[in-house]
């Protein structure tokens, strides 16, 4: 009798009730908080005792020369890839380590890849709308309708992102910098706490930079993001703290100012550019 | 604009829907009409073979719907799908098998014949229950749903798609091939079942029974394609699409993909079951050759030729293709699959896209957007 009486106690929480996703908890430090993070491949450490730290609502850009670990280090934080020591957590709350992909995903974090893959035979719209934060089990998606709120917020992002005029086309016909805008709109739509924007100018045309720097310095502040990129001259265009990555951990970090002063820096990277651009 | 729209419900709102629901209902009238208001000498009497006739092409038609499903929307090429029509086929058959009751040549009240001739004391276990109606057609949706579920959980589980996974529905179908071809299993071995009797009843060689089984085939086929349709316009058909073209990425946006291509192989499957079971009373036997691994491959065929992706296509294919084999097997029965072959190498060759492909160039890809929820396209 008294179980049946705790059945229909509402204020009762079921164990299955509780949501796997509760809310990341930065109230006590970093959005995004790695501690001695290391991943060999057959041998080679691809990322060697890496500590990084990223604090709500920042935007930060990492550099470093290729194989540097850049797209490993997002691998991590992703769950794609599992170091072989070390702590990754999220807020004060999440263990990153002890989840997989779709988990930590749902959490919050968005990831944009170095490649833009979009649903080239869906059109822009639709894009978005498989995206966007929702019920993702099978049952929900079957029945699921595109409410006047789901649109809306499809078109707050169109704004954001300026593919407005081509919602309805198929992202299969969009140029690379407007498939590249589509991806982070995608990211948007789950309304992440974290993005991570894996070389995000690569292939775009100098207008499209521009764009770009434009609408990732607008997100910051909303969310916290991290991007990974090549070119010096766009990351010196959106950059408050930059990371300069070397051999798989961390070889400066400060304004860009200060990291293209020190002369670690200079040399394995830098330097190395500069002389491609004499070249 | 409707409020409630169910997602069940959608497709009848659409145009290619309705226009092929619309030729079908009225083939099925025609041939109906012709075959029952026509006198039997007329040039356009219907008979009653090529009723049945037609009643096993749209069996085929809706088999084909099946593994467009799969195929077209989510990118599984399944050479497999004659074994879910065979399993259907086959707990039809077993239904048809007690149903003859003691007319069989040995006037056993209860054994099928064959297992009179094999000497059998009683009915197997798995024998039990297909003498009632109900429980053998649930037997027809559960039987290839389950062997779809186990076989789907775990190639898709350990993430087995592409070659790989059309090569081992291949080896599926071809290990229950060689297991139904043996007589211990208990299914009539390399003769199958057959000489059936009656079906819910009603003599299965009446002219009157033939003509609703093919009617019935008919709008399972009508409904079949409506739930595939549904699917497709769903929001989980675009997860469908998008696990087709990207799955990683799809997976990455926190769909389980799956458990998304589980949940259609096996409505795929069932729908193949279906079919299955339609056939087998209007062609009058099963045996283990519908799961020879050529078959599988032939649907697929018809898929390919009529154009996949599309559903309609698929009708179109299994059809033409069909009344094809059935022309040309009169003619030069030798040569009909170097036929097929040379039909499928034409047609991938000229026409990429299938003959849908031909009716869908000259209109646009997807609908204009709906001018009451897109009020600033409109006015641009
Ligand atoms: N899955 C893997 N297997 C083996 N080596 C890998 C793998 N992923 C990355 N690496 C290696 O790790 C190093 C870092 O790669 P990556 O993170 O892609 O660098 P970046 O993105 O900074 O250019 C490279 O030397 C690369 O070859
Ligand atoms: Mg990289």
């Amino acid at each position: 009798m008294n179980f049946l009486t705790s059945l229909a106690d509402r204020d009762r929480v079921f164990d299955f009730l509780v949501p796997v996703d509760s809310p990341v908890d930065v109230r006590h430090g970093p959005i995004l908080y790695l501690e001695d993070v290391t991943v060999s491949f057959d041998g080679f450490r691809a990322i060697d005792r890496l500590n990084l730290t990223i604090d709500d609502g920042e935007l930060r850009c990492i550099i470093g020369p290729n194989g540097a670990g850049k797209t490993t280090m997002m691998d991590i934080i992703t769950g794609k890839t599992r170091p072989d020591t070390g702590r990754v957590w999220f807020g004060s709350r999440h263990d990153l380590l002890t989840m997989n992909e779709p988990q930590i995903a749902s959490l919050g974090i968005g990831r944009k890849f170095q490649k833009p893959t979009t649903f080239e035979a869906l059109s822009v719209f639709e894009n978005l709308e498989l995206a966007m934060a929702a019920d993702k089990r099978i049952l929900p998606t079957l029945t699921a309708r595109t409410s006047g709120e789901i649109r809306e917020r499809i078109e707050e992002v169109l704004t954001t992102i300026g593919l407005v005029e081509l919602r309805h086309r198929p992202a299969g016909i969009l140029s690379h910098g407007q498939k590249q805008w589509l991806e982070i709109g995608m990211l948007l739509m789950q309304r992440p706490r974290l993005l991570l924007v894996d070389e995000p100018v690569a292939g775009m045309t100098e207008q499209e930079m521009e764009r770009t720097a434009e609408l990732l310095t607008g997100l910051a502040g909303k969310q916290s993001v991290v991007v990974v990129e090549h070119d010096m001259g766009f990351v010196r265009s959106i950059a408050r703290t930059v990371t300069v990555l070397h051999q798989g951990s961390v070889l400066a970090e400060g304004s860009m100012n200060q990291v293209s002063m020190d002369p670690r820096v200079v040399e394995v990277y830098l330097g190395a550019e500069a002389d491609e651009e004499v070249a | 604009m409707l409020a409630s729209r169910s997602w069940l419900s959608r497709p009848l709102h659409e145009r290619s829907t309705r226009l092929f629901l619309g030729v079908l209902l009225a083939s099925l009238a025609v041939v109906t009409l012709l075959n029952l208001a026509l006198p039997a000498g007329h040039t356009l009497h219907v008979s009653t073979y090529t009723v049945t006739l037609l009643g096993k092409y749209l069996c085929y038609a809706l088999l084909a719907v099946a593994v467009d499903l799969v195929w077209g929307y989510l990118g599984i090429l399944s050479l497999g799908h004659g074994a879910f029509f065979a399993l259907g086929g086959y707990a039809m058959g077993m239904y048809l098998m007690r149903q003859i009751g003691d007319r069989g040549v040995y006037g056993h009240p209860v054994l099928p014949d064959f297992m009179v001739f094999l000497d059998w004391q009683s009915l197997p276990w798995y024998w039990h229950g297909f003498d009632m109606a109900w429980f053998a057609f649930l037997m027809v949706l559960l039987a290839p749903g389950l062997l779809a579920l186990v076989f789907g959980f775990l190639a898709f589980r350990s993430r087995v798609t592409g070659v790989y996974l059309s090569i081992i529905t291949q080896a599926l179908t071809f290990a229950l091939m060689l297991a139904f071809f043996r007589n211990e299993m208990g299914f009539g071995g390399n003769n199958g079942l057959t000489d059936f009797k009656e079906l819910l009843g009603v003599d299965l060689t009446d002219d009157a029974t033939r003509l609703g089984l093919f009617l019935a085939t008919g709008v399972a086929l009508a409904l079949g394609y409506l739930l595939c349709r549904a699917i497709v316009a769903s929001k989980l058909g675009r997860v469908c699409v998008a696990t087709r073209d990207a799955e990683a990425r799809t997976r990455f946006l926190g769909y389980r993909v799956e458990r998304f291509q589980l949940f259609v192989f096996v409505v795929s499957a069932m729908l193949a079951g279906v079919a299955g079971a339609l056939y087998v009373p209007q062609v009058g036997i099963i045996n283990p050759g519908e799961f020879s691994p050529i078959f599988s491959i032939e649907i697929v065929l018809w898929v390919a030729l009529g154009g996949r992706g599309t559903l309609y296509g698929a009708v179109i294919g299994a059809l033409l293709v069909n009344y094809a084999k059935t022309v040309f097997t009169g003619v030069m029965p030798d040569a009909w699959l170097f036929a097929l072959g040379g039909l499928f190498v034409l047609v991938t060759v000229l026409l990429p896209r299938g003959i849908a492909g031909l009716l869908a160039y000259r209109r646009p890809r997807r609908a204009a957007p709906d001018p009451s929820t897109t009020p600033r396209e409109a006015s641009a």
